[in-house]
């Protein structure tokens, strides 16, 4: 919360969607990051992919950790519950969450300190878990609420404000979700709004466990020559492999790609993905090759981002349990408690 | 020795991983089936295989559960342990031994009585497979002791024809190596022994059923849907429990479908956030763990309490600190369950002393813990919880309904003009809370471990901060009235004797003991906390209350100083921590010594 309450008038000429709401049903309080700070466009994307998509705002379930990405969800969904836990414990509060009611859309925002460093094992977990949500890292390679340290995904030699040059390896959670089990990995930067909504938007509609990495340049801490995540380093050095479009029944602009090959995946509630290859001959649906190509991007200094992989087929971990249907804690005495005279065949067994 | 019926102890050394916990759970299970009261302790060791092991039986006519100091009879199977176990026999006691191997000289005891009895040879040539022959070992003594001490033999053997219903190759076997050992005690042996045993009906109407596995059937039965946990001992079969009786009971049978989650999580830091996550979204849940796992659930049991999120975690106690010995028992966590976690923190406890306990405070927990809006921990110990013991039966009224608390639908959400997430509208301390995706536009709050106002919006202002650390100190002043009271039983004297959990087990019988000399004491048993009335009460009617418990620091003691302003030198700790369970013997001793030190005035010469 800030002093500067949002004001409640909006441009008459906003886009309804079928829901009859606008965007502006869809946002939060006013965000108290820094100005420029690449986090608030992400909670822009989402959004503006939530009201694009039509979702009702209420029926989310908006879990983080600590730090600044990990305050994000009070910037977006206002009408749904949030939960700002523990440092680095998301997955599991959401895990929870999705186990109490599998009908709420799970939304995890988390940063490279939160899920890279503290919370690497929970990451790991919910992960092969596939627990079904949208896990979302803002990445920015710095602890920016302890004022710059170095983070876990920050690139061997990228330097601090100060220059000081990082001395150890990466941590890439991009290569780790794909070799852990996630159905839906993608990677975007936070300025580039034309490729981060249309993954948020698949993402939202993939059954399973979603996972983007959003690079988000932390203005005050790690936007400077020498940083390997920096506005102006991102912009020059990501490479898209595919970029993904969804289709809710009515035709899409594909014109800006039209060069690369195109392939189309019919999602669970019939929706279509389109995938537009820049690479021709990247294949979003081959789990190795994924890995493949993201680690011979990082070698060659370049960052690989647009849709890496998605298996339309996956599980969730609810199907993997055999779950009710019906919402866990909608559940009452009927259905949960086997009563009286089955305790008392239960007390004979125990004679 | 004079002749003794259903009076002796008996213990079993054994190598585990042998098999020996099968006959030796059916040598107890007979007598039980015999009407005759017995409680079981299985010692053993943080090892799956060729470790000393020990199971002991407390045979008790006048119902004595607790542990007896020294050992009548000893059945003695373990070479590494041979000279020990031999030592711990009582004077006059027996020692029945494998004498395939002629009993070492420098073991021989002349105030006990051998009996040997050549195992090994007599197994050679009924049992072709050598494996078959080392765990039918274990059968065979379990037969010799049926001659022995007069069990009724076909009670033992209708025991093997149910355990191995389906595996019919194996009853066959089991029932000739029973009746080998059986006939061979008849035959060559002085059986019946003087200490037998004899059909009774002091059992009653009583279960024999581990504590866990009572706490995970109460979790089925308080309507628990979400259980995640992470494998440590003693715990694990608390989760292991609720999985087994929901598999039976909690399955669509038509689509297969589960009415509960089961989720053995990655350590115990997930195991309770999982917890707090699905409370917070409106399931039942809870968590079972041991000390190290309180420890590390620490943080996020902070959080639960500051933002106020329901959870049951059972802290199924063994000896500390740190590792200590995680196959011995302990009641050394009130402290750290009492106030885990940084800051100003405290949670309540329930204190379980019986498997019918265990099953009525899982169910309680769950309705407490929604109805307070906090974190519960159950403390258990190793003692209840892995061992067999009698227990009231179970019970359950199926008039009940789950008390889920202070939760808002969606028709009361219309009904309200104003919905603040931390707003004291009943004056208890306990807001209304609201569950996710409950109301289109009503409701919707940002939960936070960092301050807030009444209306869940972040602020670090000193009043607000102040006003919500004070109505959470209100709502424990709610809880007070909320655990289970005490059970308080006395004559008005002015000496008492306060203990908890397990403690409870032999103190009927110390207070047997004492009684013969002239000391009798009124009994508190706690059985939540915070203490309620009836506890403060009691400490300050008596002058002299001895606190009995199982821990180096005199925790409990500590809780009632800290907790009630007491006097410190009118509570006398006794303290049991070596790992076994506290005796009737100890705690005798103890009261004693302290009234023989003191001078203080016995009521001699009354005879009850």
């Amino acid at each position: 919360m800030t002093f500067v309450t949002k004001p409640r008038v909006h441009h008459p000429n906003l886009p309804i969607n079928e829901l009859g709401l606008t965007r502006r049903d869809y946002e939060g309080s006013v965000s108290t990051l820094c100005a420029g700070c690449g986090h608030d466009s992400v909670s822009a994307a989402i959004v503006q992919a939530c009201a694009e998509l039509s979702l009702p705002p209420h029926r989310f379930a908006k879990v983080s950790g600590i730090g600044c990405s990990s305050k994000t969800p009070s910037y977006f969904l206002n009408r749904s519950h949030g939960f700002n836990s523990v440092h680095g414990r998301m997955p599991s509060v959401i895990t929870g969450a999705n186990l109490a009611n599998r009908d709420l859309m799970c939304i995890g925002v988390s940063g490279d300190g939160d899920s890279a460093s503290i919370g690497l094992g929970q990451f790991a977990h919910v992960v092969r878990r596939r627990t079904n949500m949208l896990y979302l890292v803002d990445n920015n390679g710095t602890y920016g609420l302890t004022k710059g340290q170095f983070s876990a995904t920050n690139d061997k030699g990228s330097t601090s404000k100060k220059g000081v040059p990082n001395l150890y390896e990466p941590i890439d959670l991009v290569s780790l979700a794909l070799q852990l089990g996630a159905s839906f990995v993608a990677r975007s930067f936070s300025g580039d709004k034309r490729q981060l909504v249309p993954l948020i938007k698949a993402a939202l509609k993939h059954k399973g466990m979603a996972f983007i990495d959003v690079i988000s340049p932390c203005v005050a801490f790690n936007n400077h020559a020498g940083s390997t995540k920096s506005f102006e380093f991102v912009r020059e050095h990501m490479h898209s492999a595919v970029h993904a479009d969804l289709i809710l029944g009515q035709p899409e602009i594909t014109a800006d790609y039209a060069e690369g090959t195109q392939e189309n995946v019919t999602m669970p509630d019939g929706s279509v993905l389109q995938l537009y290859k820049v690479d021709a001959d990247y294949d979003p649906f081959d789990r190795v090759g994924a890995l493949t190509y993201v680690q011979k991007m990082h070698g060659e200094g370049r960052v690989a981002t647009g849709l890496l992989y998605v298996d339309p087929d996956a599980v969730e971990s609810h199907d993997i349990m055999g779950t009710t249907s019906q919402p866990l804690n909608e559940l009452a005495e009927d259905a949960l408690c086997p009563g009286s005279e089955a305790l008392s065949a239960i007390n004979q067994g125990y004679r | 020795m004079n002749s003794k019926i259903n009076d002796f102890v008996i213990r079993f050394a054994n190598v585990n991983g042998s098999g020996s916990a099968s006959a030796n759970g059916m040598f107890a299970k007979a007598l039980f089936r015999m009407g005759i009261p017995v409680a079981t302790r299985n010692i053993f060791p943080s090892n799956i295989q060729g470790l000393p092991t020990w199971f002991e039986v407390r045979v008790s006519e006048k119902g004595y559960l607790g542990r007896r100091e020294g050992v009548d009879i000893m059945v003695a199977m373990n070479a590494e342990t041979f000279a020990e176990d031999i030592d711990s026999i009582v004077p006059g006691g027996y020692l029945l031994y494998d004498n395939s191997k002629p009993l070492a000289t420098e073991l021989v005891r002349r105030d006990i009585h051998e009996i040997g009895m050549p195992i090994a040879t007599m197994l050679l040539p009924e049992f072709v497979d050598p494996k078959q022959r080392g765990l039918f070992k274990n059968i065979t003594y379990l037969g010799a002791l049926a001659g022995l001490l007069n069990i009724e033999f076909d009670v033992i053997t209708g025991m093997v024809a149910t355990q191995y219903k389906g595996k019919d190759a194996l009853i066959e076997p089991n029932i000739r190596a029973l009746e080998l050992g059986r006939n061979y005690a008849l035959e060559y042996l002085a059986a019946p022994l003087p200490l037998q045993v004899k059909r009774s009906d002091a059992v009653g109407d009583r279960i024999m059923m581990e504590g866990n596995d009572a706490a995970g059937l109460g979790g089925v039965y308080g309507g628990a849907t979400v259980c995640a946990w992470y494998p440590i001992t003693p715990s694990t079969s608390v989760a292991e429990s609720f999985e087994n009786h929901c598999k039976k009971l909690r399955v669509d049978p038509q689509t297969g479908e589960k009415n509960y989650a089961f989720m053995q999580a990655e350590d115990e830091l997930a195991a309770i956030g999982i917890v707090i996550g699905s409370a917070w979204n409106g399931a039942r849940s809870f968590t079972a763990t041991s000390g190290p796992g309180i420890s590390l659930m620490s943080e996020f049991l902070g959080l639960a309490y500051f933002a106020e999120i329901p959870a049951v975690v059972w802290d199924i106690q063994r000896s500390g600190p740190s590792t200590g010995m995680p196959t011995r028992t302990q009641q050394g966590d009130l402290i750290s369950a009492a106030y885990a976690s940084h800051g100003d923190t405290k949670h309540p406890l329930l204190f379980p002393a019986s498997a019918k306990e265990c099953f009525d405070f899982a169910a309680d927990a769950l309705d407490l813990a929604d109805r307070l809006q906090t974190p519960v921990l159950v403390l258990s110990d190793l003692e209840l919880g892995m061992n067999e013991n009698l227990s009231e039966p179970l019970e359950w009224d199926d008039a009940r309904r789950y008390d889920r608390g202070k939760v808002l639908n969606a028709q009361q959400l219309d009904e309200v003009e104003t919905f603040g997430r931390y707003l004291d509208v009943d004056g208890d301390g306990v807001g209304y809370r609201t569950l996710p995706g409950t109301h289109p536009d009503k409701g919707a709050f940002f939960t936070r471990g960092t301050s807030r106002d009444e209306y869940a919006a972040y602020t670090e202002s000193p009043e607000a901060y102040q006003r919500n650390m004070e109505r959470l100190q209100l709502k424990w002043q709610t809880a007070r009235q909320l655990v289970p009271i005490a059970d308080i039983t006395g004559r008005g004297g002015s000496v008492g004797v306060l203990y908890y959990g397990t403690t409870a087990l032999p103190i009927p019988e110390a207070l047997d003991k004492l009684a013969v000399n002239g000391i009798h004491l009124d009994t508190c048993r706690v059985r939540g906390f915070p203490f309620g009335d009836e506890v403060e009460t009691f400490v300050a009617q008596h002058d002299l209350i001895f606190v009995v418990e199982q821990n180096r620091d005199g925790q409990m003691r500590t809780l009632l100083i800290n907790e009630l302003q007491t006097n410190p030198a009118k509570l006398i700790p006794i303290l049991y921590f070596a790992g076994l369970s506290i005796s009737a013997d100890f705690i005798d001793e103890q009261i004693s010594a302290y009234y023989e030190e003191h001078k203080l005035a016995r009521l001699t010469g009354v005879k009850s």
